[in-house]
């Protein structure tokens, strides 16, 4: 399960930005089609996050539609798997959106 | 085998979604901004401010800056390295203790040996006549490109060498994780589905070339090598495709060919770029 990985990560990613500071949020982006199931991160979240300036935070996932351009035509269409043709029956598709798998934002407390 | 973690069973267990934190999406802008929550009427508590701080942060961006230094290690010793990757028991170790016997010598074959447990692949490769060394992920289901840089310190492959890195078995994982490679190595074998390159995806479009394994069985197997192909192609048309037997030979003479040509291609390539 590399979402186990890849939460430890952004509980790093996301600490350093807080520098100190408690994080009550954690804004993340993922694509459909970056080989990563949000589910089992917001799974992993709580208990990584245990310990750390991310503890208790809420954890958002803005879920990214894939999108593809063929290589052959031209055009663009919504790619809801890797191995969807153009309509024009060509395989030569570029990923242009549904990759994604980022830290977007990160909501943070400062005592004032 | 189970397509979130990997392991043996076919899904039977569960990965169930219990948490108790929200998914919800209450404010649909990424831009700083202030907002003063329920602390800010209550004269006993501190008052806390909420700032909103865009990232943008890959998260695998660690990696690939570690894989990146792993590249140019390799680059400018003139190394080829191969990441190969497949199911669990699709030959890669004995592929390889095949490729080491024939041409290890000649092509300065060192292994890096990635499993969850045990040394038993790397025994079999020291057996073999390869230097190398194995790595154990533990709970981990993949390598990844810092794990593999303290490997190399440990390995020390010289100039001209070819590094041959065995992930874990694992189809989904290893995918992901860019360890420095010049490629990745898929290896399907013809016992396995024919249909695998459609329902892993992500392996096969990352992928250089797909071995398929075994090919002695195929009168015994109802593997369709012309769909397992076409599929692989659906998911990246430019993936190369060697027939070949770790366990008869057949075969083996074209990936042997394809390794002294890349491995050829990565030492010409820094005698032919500037000092």
């Amino acid at each position: 399960m590399h979402e186990l990985a890849l939460t430890h990560e952004i509980v790093t990613v996301v600490t350093q930005a807080a520098r100190g500071r408690r994080v009550t949020r954690v804004t993340l982006e993922v694509g459909a089609l970056a080989g990563v199931m949000s589910d089992a991160i917001a799974f992993c979240f709580d208990a990584v996050a245990q310990g750390t300036a991310v503890e208790g935070a809420a954890l958002e996932i803005l879920a990214v539609e894939g999108r593809g351009r063929c290589r052959s035509c031209g055009q663009e269409f919504a790619a809801a798997a890797l191995y969807q043709p153009c309509l024009c029956g060509s395989h030569e598709v570029d990923l242009l959106r549904g990759g994604e798998l980022n830290v977007k934002s990160v909501e943070v407390e400062e005592a004032s | 085998m189970c397509a979130t973690c990997g392991c043996g069973t076919d899904g039977e267990h569960d990965h169930d979604h219990r948490h108790g934190h929200d998914h919800d999406h209450d404010h649909g802008h990424a831009h700083e901004h202030e907002h003063h929550d329920h602390h800010e009427h209550g004269a006993f508590h501190h008052e806390h401010r909420r700032t909103v701080e865009t990232l943008d942060a890959r998260v695998l961006a660690r990696n690939d800056a570690l894989a990146a230094r792993n590249r140019s290690w390799f680059a400018g010793r003139d190394i080829l390295a191969l990441n190969l990757v497949s199911g669990p028991g699709a030959g890669k170790t004995t592929l390889l203790e095949r490729t080491i016997g024939d041409v290890g010598e000649e092509l300065a074959l060192h292994v890096v040996e990635g499993d969850q447990a045990t040394a038993r692949d790397s025994e079999r490769i020291r057996a073999a006549g390869a230097p190398v060394v194995q790595l154990n992920t533990g709970t981990g289901c993949h390598l990844d490109a810092d794990m593999i840089g303290r490997a190399l310190g440990q390995l020390q492959p010289p100039a001209g060498a070819v590094v041959m890195i065995e992930n874990v078995g694992n189809l989904v994982c290893p995918a992901l994780f860019d360890l420095g490679e010049r490629a990745k190595v898929v290896i399907l074998s013809v016992t396995e589905g024919d249909d695998k390159p459609l329902k892993y995806p992500h392996m096969f479009r990352v992928a250089r070339l797909m071995l398929l394994n075994k090919i002695d069985l195929l009168p015994h197997v109802d593997f369709d090598v012309a769909a397992a192909t076409d599929r692989a192609r659906a998911v990246n048309p430019a993936i190369e495709t060697l027939e070949l037997s770790a366990r008869t030979g057949q075969g083996l003479e074209r990936w042997y060919g394809w390794l002294r040509q890349h491995a050829a291609a990565a030492r010409a390539r820094s005698a032919t770029s500037p000092p």
